[in-house]
């Protein structure tokens, strides 16, 4: 995870604004919580910086797999009904949500 | 006192690729909303995206005409945010590793020319389309998933003019590569601007501010105008400029503060796992390389070697990439019938005298184009594909007039009507009787008849009038239904004038 040049420098979570970023609503109960899990995972992966890893290129992906491309050839998707099904609500035509300006 | 502006460009290009970034689902603009769309544009759970090869080919290409780096290592990473527009709440970007880096691109603004270098370019994805109604918005998928490339500048641009001027040399080349439409109307452009100002010699630069989501050239350059106003009224007055983003309003012609820097979204990008990394090899470069077209620069250079036509037709003409495919296809035309010339059904003898007076072939061709057509095309608001005229016609009609057939009031008009309705220009003139009067009897008949009509404009020659001469050329050109040869008019009339008079 890319976390901001700032916040590098934090030593621990801080649950509130990581909870907000994931649109996730706690409550003072839940934020002590997850502090204490979470700080406990941060640490346990943190033993991965006792190996030196200094000369080593970043790993992009997991898996040594390059190159996977498609062709510019359309394919027919889905049909709107379909699609608008699952919408909360909809106009026979577009997705409709809260006003979003 | 003064100020310096420091400018930098986001340009986003819809490509023009047949269907979406990391879907089959088609590209068309203009569709019923919600038709092209599937589980992977649509962000359904376990959907995987699978990158389109097209459009890493056009934004390589774009980086090899821009001069940039391509890099031999690229990949794709997820831009993290909510918003109805992008169902997966993250957007797939570039982040660290874009397929281009640097590169440049010559601009020209107020007689200067300068060279605008670039930071990046990389490719994303489109999110989809917005329309706000009384209570609600509305979310149409069609646009999200369309291949998107992002140019980024350095803040190396001073001036509105000389962004206005970077987004233009921009386009026409990203038409020569057939990169993207560049149809602004359809949203294939579009713009985030980052301006600020400082006193002029101060070295570092001022806060910026970031004005958003500008789908025309006119709203950059307004905006910048007005956004560069602004933070040198904020600073004159004492206050500080405050790192935000701003929206244009058109209507108002004024930048509205979005939302403060502070609240600024935290993207958490990180390597898209579902994506593998893009590795170009030097030899796959080199092959696109060697396919790269001719820039508009080497283009207006070759027209001015090959068609003997003046530098600043070059690059009237080298400005659009269609308009200088048609002059050659008209020169193509031109050159083939120069054999057959003599052969022409309906063409008098051309007089010697006007001779010198006739521009070869490739220049009045190129003037047609620069006057007539130009004028044509912005009045009605179409491009040059859509005109009815097609370039085998203008070539024939610049040879009926160089062979004098008919002369150049009746040209214009005959190029007026077959912009409107197509066909072939000799045919034309002969449905319509409109070859030119080059008959030395028929003339003089007209010539005598004006003068007998109108003694009183023969008085006022005689007595040192010289404009009356125009009058009684005009009668005889009205008399002949505009087809009479007016050179020889004037040299007639002018003869009986001066000779009957002694």
């Amino acid at each position: 995870m890319v976390l901001d040049s700032g916040r590098d420098a934090v030593k621990t979570i801080d649950v509130p604004y990581v909870a907000h970023l994931a649109r996730l609503t706690l409550d003072d109960k839940e934020i002590r919580d997850f502090q204490g899990q979470l700080d406990q995972i941060v640490a346990y992966v943190k033993i991965i910086q006792q190996v030196d890893v200094s000369g080593v290129e970043p790993m992009a992906h997991a898996v040594q797999i390059r190159n996977v491309f498609r062709k510019d050839e359309e394919r027919k998707g889905l049909d709107r009904d379909v699609v608008l099904a699952n919408a909360p609500v909809h106009d026979g035509e577009q997705f409709l949500v809260p006003k979003i300006v | 006192m003064n100020y310096s502006a420091t400018i930098g460009l986001e340009v986003h290009v819809q490509l023009a690729t047949r269907t979406k970034m990391f879907c089959a689902c088609n590209t068309d603009f203009g569709s019923p909303p919600n038709t092209h769309v599937c589980p992977v544009c649509l962000g359904y759970p376990g959907a995987l995206p699978v990158i389109n090869e097209e459009a890493v080919r056009l934004t390589v290409m774009t980086g090899l005409m821009l001069g940039s780096e391509i890099n031999p290592f690229s990949k794709f990473d997820r831009k993290n945010y909510f918003y109805p527009d992008m169902p997966k709440n993250y957007q797939i970007s570039q982040y660290d590793r874009p397929l281009c880096i640097g590169g440049a691109v010559a601009i020209e603004a107020n007689g200067v020319a300068k060279t605008i270098p670039l930071t990046r370019i990389h490719l994303e994805e489109d999110v989809a389309k917005n329309m706000h109604v009384r209570n609600a918005s509305s979310i149409d998928f069609n646009r999200a998933g369309h291949p998107l490339m992002e140019v980024v500048t350095e803040p190396e641009l001073d001036s509105s003019e000389e962004a206005f001027a970077f987004l233009q040399a921009l386009k026409q080349i990203l038409l020569y590569g057939g990169i993207s439409p560049c149809n602004l109307e359809e949203g294939n452009l579009r713009c985030d601007v980052n301006c600020s100002v400082r006193p002029a010699g101060q070295p570092a630069l001022g806060v910026k501010t970031e004005i958003k989501n500008l789908n025309t050239f006119k709203g950059v350059f307004q905006s910048l105008q007005y956004e560069i106003k602004r933070q040198i009224a904020v600073l004159e007055s004492g206050g500080t400029i405050v790192q935000e983003t701003r929206r244009w309003e058109t209507e108002t012609g004024i930048t509205e503060s979005m939302r403060s820097k502070e609240a600024a979204h935290d993207y958490r990008y990180f390597p898209d796992p579902d994506l593998m990394p893009v590795v170009l090899s030097s030899e796959q470069i080199e092959c696109w390389k060697a396919l790269l077209p001719e820039l508009p620069r080497q283009r207006c250079d070759r027209l001015v070697r090959q068609y003997s036509i003046p530098p600043y037709d070059a690059r009237v003409l080298s400005a659009d990439k269609a308009m200088a495919d048609y002059f050659e296809e008209a020169c193509r035309y031109y050159a083939s019938s120069q054999a057959t010339r003599s052969a022409h059904a309906v063409a008098p003898s051309a007089a010697a005298g006007d001779e010198k007076l006739a521009k070869t072939g490739p220049k009045a061709i190129s003037n047609w184009l620069m006057t007539e057509m130009l004028r044509l095309l912005s009045e009605k608001g179409i491009d040059i594909d859509q005109a009815a005229i097609r370039p085998k016609a203008l070539a024939e009609l610049v040879r009926l007039a160089e062979a004098q057939v008919v002369n150049s009031n009746t040209a214009k008009d005959v190029f007026a009507a077959l912009f409107e309705q197509g066909g072939d220009p000799e045919l034309w003139v002969k449905q319509k009787g409109l070859v030119q009067v080059s008959d030395a009897g028929a003339i003089e008949a007209m010539v005598e008849k004006a003068m007998a009509d109108h003694p009183g404009s023969v008085a006022d020659f005689r007595a040192g009038k010289s404009a009356a001469l125009q009058f009684l050329v005009g009668q005889v050109m009205r008399a002949s239904k505009g087809k009479a040869h007016p050179q020889r008019v004037q040299e007639l009339l002018k003869k009986k004038l001066t000779t009957t008079a002694n």
